[in-house]
């Protein structure tokens, strides 16, 4: 088996030289902790890298507060399901913080399959001294053992261990595309395309399912759970949004299974806009509770949504990420970019949403002032410090200067991960296998 | 006939998206699959409602082979292949054909037989591979009509997606029955 992991390993890295040179690098997942002092990206080699935020110092104002790499781990390697002869793809789908208890970090990672859940703690000292054995570990021979000492703490340089406390593995048949801490702090929901299943953080072999939609035939399967996460607040309530572009929001206390909705988010469609495509694209790809815990957002492929919870007929606010895509479905379909999956985030204050779209352009729209701003993070534009000019599509035929028109977009850079920070405007973007963070003008 | 050109060409993409998503790290994806299969399913519906169209108003349209049946049966998940309703449908497909179709009786025999005796490459390898014996199963649709005629090695690597999706799917089941095609995508 040692040396089947071996081959594993030459086999990755080999690939990663050569053929997929920096695929493994592709960032799939970003998220702020509780505080906003730490960062941590996963990405499709089953890394995590974890950035925190530099104390801010009087004699330096201007670094104000950076981010700097801080831990690094594999969290997940490649595995084989020899059952169905299927490749486990490494690639982290999801990282989510556990609010801090204590002076260690926690962190749950998910690939396809399995939760891990990671400490990271930081140690500064190292106990010198030992009686029985050497500096170097060795057991000293008795004989040479003439005086007694106990082991004194020493300082040493600071170093950061990641290590693997739980993992919560064998509960999904099929891809794990959230996972969900609830604000009890005692268990999380691990979500995959049919079902939803309850764990507690300190027992991994058993986990409850609290929602199962698969039909027992599967020929009547029409839809997939898509994303589902806990309401901040409430330890009880949970929503998932489907891929027919409804949420559904369910209560634990009603029964064991969740299969009935305590309420059903739908907007019915609209029939003008019906295409070949208007149920790929109707595919809900990110739920988020607002932090106040009164309003859900809703990612589909064109539109970011802001729903009341207390309104189930159609959402509050709608905005159009990137209409302009709606005359090159067809080619986003061929091309397969009608099948990604954009994350939508808000802002500490729900007030602000913001949400990726192509050309590594992501937008940000102010609920309040109705107003709204694309950026691009590209290497180009964003020397340190330089501040973010507005991005403009131009959809028109005439293009004015500074404006791109749509067909010099490039779809391949594409921004589906973004984060921001819980209390402070700083927002981290990834593009691709690079991540960008960004704050607000320094006065 | 631009719809359902469109249609046919949306059909064809859908297949050769299902067909290499099986090769794909880390398995068939449910929620990619059923989308696929829903565009599909689209497509196919406009596609006949074209070509239903047409065919009332060309009657005197030479009936040539039948209309995507090969693909239109597979991945419907809400139609059964063996259900009685499809076959008056499939009737009313046969009568009006695309002018597009022009597969020859020579090609789709030595299609057909390529098919039956040596299958492509790929698809005997992931045969192989899931180890099940490359029997043919006897519920494929009888391959009356193909999609495109322009490469006749398309048309062998669609039968053989839609047997490949029946040994995944029964492979994850532990029943052996056989199960009907459409429910191939569903049931990864």
């Amino acid at each position: 088996m040692e040396e089947e992991s071996d081959t594993r390993k030459i086999n990755n890295s080999f690939l990663r030289d050569h053929n997929y040179a920096t695929e493994a690098d592709i960032i799939s997942t970003v998220e702020f902790n509780s505080s906003g002092e730490l960062l941590a990206t996963g990405d499709k080699g089953g890394r995590v890298v974890v950035f925190q935020r530099e104390q801010e110092s009087k004699s330096q104002p201007q670094r104000r507060g950076e981010y700097n790499v801080y831990s690094t781990f594999q969290s997940h390697e490649p595995e084989f399901d020899y059952l169905k002869s299927l490749e486990i793809e490494e690639k982290i789908n999801k990282i989510k913080w556990l609010p801090q208890q204590n002076a260690a970090y926690f962190l749950l990672s998910t690939n396809d399959k399995t939760v891990k859940l990671w400490k990271i703690s930081e140690r500064d000292k190292r106990p010198e001294g030992y009686n029985l054995k050497d500096e170097d570990g060795r057991i000293r021979d008795p004989s040479t053992i003439t005086t007694l000492r106990v082991p004194v703490l020493q300082p040493m340089d600071l170093m950061v261990e990641a290590t693997a406390r739980r993992v919560f593995s064998n509960a999904h048949t099929y891809h794990i595309n959230s996972i969900s801490v609830n604000s009890d702090l005692q268990t999380f929901i691990s979500t995959d395309d049919l079902r939803i299943n309850l764990w507690n953080l300190e027992i991994t072999d058993r986990s409850f399912n609290i929602v199962d939609i698969k039909p027992a035939n599967m020929e009547e399967l029409t839809e997939v759970i898509t994303s589902a996460e806990f309401h901040p607040q409430e330890c009880n309530t949970f929503a998932y949004s489907s891929s027919k572009g409804s949420i559904r929001l369910c209560d634990m206390r009603q029964a064991a299974l969740c299969d009935k909705h305590c309420k059903y988010f739908e907007e019915p469609e609209d029939p003008s806009t019906r295409s070949f495509f208007s149920e790929i694209i109707s595919s809900i790809s990110d739920v988020k509770f607002s932090h106040s815990g009164r309003y859900l957002m809703t990612r589909d492929y064109l539109t970011v949504k802001v729903w009341d919870l207390q309104m189930e007929n159609k959402p509050l606010e709608t905005y159009q990420v990137h209409d302009y895509l709606r005359g090159k479905l067809c080619s986003l379909y061929e091309n397969d970019c009608i099948f990604d999956k954009f994350e939508c985030v808000w802002n500490g204050s729900d007030s602000v949403i913001m949400t990726g779209s192509y050309n590594n352009f992501f937008r940000m729209f102010d609920r309040n002032t109705k107003r709204d701003v694309t950026l691009e993070a590209s290497r180009e534009n964003s020397k340190p410090r330089a501040i973010l000019k507005p991005r403009k599509v131009c959809v028109g035929g005439k293009r004015r200067k500074d404006e791109i028109s749509v067909d010099s977009l490039d779809f391949s850079k594409k921004i589906l991960h973004t984060t921001w920070h819980p209390h402070e405007n700083i927002i981290a973007v990834a593009a691709t296998n690079n991540l960008y963070i960004f704050q607000d003008k320094v006065n | 006939m631009e719809v359902s050109a469109e249609a046919k060409r949306i059909m064809v993409v859908a297949l050769g998206k299902l067909y290499s998503s099986r090769t794909q790290r880390g398995g068939l994806r449910l929620h990619r699959s059923l989308l696929l299969t829903l565009v599909m399913k689209s497509a196919r519906d406009i596609y006949h409602a074209a070509q239903a169209t047409a065919q009332s108003a060309a009657p005197t349209c030479e009936p040539q082979h039948p209309a995507v049946n090969v693909i239109t049966t597979s991945p419907a998940a809400a139609q059964g292949l063996q259900s009685p309703a499809s076959h008056p449908a499939e009737e009313s497909r046969t009568a009006g054909s695309s002018t597009e179709l022009r597969c020859t009786p020579h090609a789709y025999i030595r299609a057909e037989n390529k098919e039956n005796v040596c299958p492509s490459g790929p698809a005997q390898h992931s045969r192989k591979r899931r180890g099940k014996a490359a029997a043919e199963p006897d519920f494929l649709p009888c391959k009356k009509a193909k999609l495109e005629q322009v490469n006749c090695h398309q048309q062998l690597i669609v039968s053989s997606v839609l047997s490949d999706y029946v040994k995944c799917s029964s492979e994850l089941r532990t029943a052996p029955t056989p199960i009907p095609v459409q429910t191939a995508i569903a049931a990864c």
